[in-house]
């Protein structure tokens, strides 16, 4: 049993989310970075897609009722167990009664906590995610509060000290680069707009959830003048109300990029200018709010190369940690 | 339908994007989940989910498992094959509407400072422009007809819904200036050329009418008729308003609560050709199939 004694801000129980369900508006939830959810499960020893929490911008604090394995990934978010430091991206042992809080962040947005066993809730349309929307999976359909008791799984648990060194580490840049394949209603935008896109520098907007990411900053965009299709609605951003891919970029009003994520709307009346690329959609989970970002042109044969590297050093990270 | 040919294009590495025509009609509708239909009964590999939408589609696929090119190429050749179909077997389903109901309307007069009528409802907004008498009189044609589910999505369960009549007596009105940050559950709402139910409470752009005591999607799956599957809509569907007062609706929602309220509902064909030689005759024969 996992005793939440202080929940953070919006933290949740996620895994590798629940394919299948977006044509009736059940998107595929799941951790954002998904890399540093798979590696915070390796150090522990748990399966790659075995249930922890994800807790974006603020640490949870956290009492255990057994000894566990536990491992903490992703943002730059020091743990403390008793108050005594504990190393990030490496395993470290927790007895009974030990309590693990967290430092302030640094750096990045969101870390994994894993823990041996994984986090034991019933399994709803074959994950364990949270879909805090729709009040559906993880621990009540919700973020966790204060005074939550969370099931652990049975596991053995790897030994403590296993860590994973830097360069298989995966953190934005700065700024950050987000790849995007132009696309879909790409069209629909003046030949300024498609410059300026790529050409500002955009910042992460407060509005930064699960759902999606919005930017700001940037110049408007334009939109090619045209009599609105019937259906559409009558802003120049409208289509016919169509699916939305995850990562997909829609513009209402031409004024902030909204890119959406591992909780997307499944579909809606904007339109939408392209495709954040498989390989970067990690990243978008570890942006801060106020986050310079540059979105930089991308086709189909370097999203898929940039897909390929990202699994090579997925392998990498399995072998460093299976050696 | 104003276009004949289909526009592709990739939605990044992930995801193909199929518009079957830039503006609504039924036919692309039907194309649409024809399509979808095909290549769902074609089990491609590699093929994660099929999204059918308004007037468009989306496959997510894998491409570690089938090239972007080769699931352009399948889909092409299915939609090629699969464009004849104009009749679908499908399930009508009644569903009570309580209208002007004291909860929506409570919500929308909190949020007159983002609508284009301040001093009206929404209701009385969207009788005024789409030329209607009386809000009566736009009631009776919003109910008066039935509605396909185009599509099932925005969020967990939310069905939009087109209005079953020609294009001439479409009901249109425009969302929000700015979304509401509050919707109540299982509101009925309006926007563009669409109807739809919120499924849950959240923000919003469409004007509010009133609400229905007949949950759509529960993830508890305790609701009697959803245990089998969460969410009661499927596209292809088709709807019909059942108007309610609030004695209605008290006796419907205690019905749910206890366990035994159960939509109606029955299977029925739709053919479109047949639809678009006589609307108001096809439509009435949906009706009686409910009925009967």
């Amino acid at each position: 049993m996992l005793e939440v004694v202080r929940a953070g801000l919006a933290t949740t129980v996620q895994d590798l989310g629940r394919p299948g369900y977006y044509h009736v508006g059940i998107p595929i939830s799941g951790a954002m970075d998904r890399l540093a959810a798979r590696t915070a499960n390796l150090l522990v020893g748990n399966p790659e897609d075995a249930a922890l929490l994800e807790c974006p911008f603020m640490g949870p604090e956290l009492r255990f009722s057994d000894a566990r394995t536990v491992a903490v990934t992703g943002a730059e978010i020091a743990p403390r167990v008793n108050g005594q430091a504990r190393p990030l991206w490496t395993s470290f042992r927790v007895d009974k009664g030990d309590t693990l809080s967290f430092d302030f962040l640094e750096k990045g947005a969101r870390i994994y906590v894993a823990i041996s066993g994984g986090i034991d809730v019933p399994v709803v349309l074959g994950s364990r995610s949270t879909y805090a929307l729709g009040a559906l999976g993880g621990f009540r359909g919700r973020k966790l509060e204060a005074g939550d008791l969370l099931p652990l799984g049975a596991g053995a648990g790897a030994a403590e000290g296993r860590t994973v060194p830097e360069h298989l580490r995966r953190m934005p840049e700065m700024p950050a680069r987000l790849r995007v394949m132009p696309g879909l209603y790409w069209h629909r935008l003046t030949e300024e707009a498609k410059q300026s896109f790529f050409e500002d520098t955009w910042k992460v907007a407060p509005e930064a959830d699960r759902i999606g990411y919005r930017f700001r900053g940037g110049r408007p965009l334009t939109f090619v003048p045209r009599e609105q299709p019937f259906g559409a609605g009558s802003d120049p951003s409208n289509i016919v109300d169509a699916a939305y891919p995850y990562g997909s970029i829609q513009v209402p009003g031409g004024t902030e990029p909204i890119a959406l994520h591992r909780d997307a709307v499944s579909g809606g009346g904007y339109m939408m200018l392209g495709t954040v690329i498989s390989a970067d959609m990690d990243l978008i989970g570890q942006l801060q709010p106020h986050t310079p970002t540059r979105f930089v042109p991308c086709d189909m044969a370097e999203a898929l190369r940039a897909r390929a590297e990202r699994r090579k050093l997925l392998d990498a990270i399995r072998a460093h940690l299976a050696a | 339908m104003a276009r004949t040919e289909s526009r592709y294009s990739f939605g990044g590495d992930e995801h193909l994007f199929v518009e079957i025509d830039e503006e609504m009609s039924l036919e692309a509708f039907f194309k649409s989940l024809s399509v979808c239909t095909a290549i769902e009964e074609a089990k491609i590999e590699g093929v994660t989910e099929i999204c059918p939408a308004n007037a468009s589609f989306q496959v997510k696929f894998d491409p570690d498992v089938i090239a972007p090119a080769d699931i352009e190429a399948e889909v092409r050749r299915i939609e090629a094959r699969a464009q004849a179909s104009h009749r679908i077997a499908t399930r009508i389903l009644e569903v009570p509407a309580y209208f002007r109901d004291p909860w929506t309307t409570e919500t929308l007069l909190r949020f007159r400072d983002r609508h284009q009528d301040p001093n009206a409802t929404d209701i009385e907004f969207a009788a005024r422009i789409n030329d209607y008498p009386s809000v009566d009189a736009f009631l009776a044609a919003f109910t008066g007809s039935p509605w396909f589910v185009s599509m099932v999505g925005f969020v967990a369960g939310l069905p939009f819904l087109y209005q079953m009549v020609e294009r001439r007596r479409q009901i249109q009105v425009p969302k929000y200036l700015r979304p509401r940050t509050d919707t109540p559950a299982l509101t009925i709402g309006f926007g563009g050329c669409f109807g739809c139910i919120y499924s849950v409470r959240g923000a919003g752009g469409y004007q509010m009418f009133g609400i229905t005591p007949m949950p759509i999607y529960d993830p508890q799956q305790k609701i009697s008729y959803l245990q089998d599957f969460m969410c009661l809509f499927r596209p292809g569907d088709i709807l019909v308003w059942k108007p309610i007062d609030r004695e209605g609706y008290d006796s419907i929602k205690a019905d749910v609560e206890a366990g035994r309220f159960v939509p109606k509902m029955v299977e029925v064909t739709f053919d479109l050709d047949a639809f678009e030689r006589d609307v108001d005759g096809t439509n009435r024969k949906l009706l009686e199939a409910l009925h009967a």
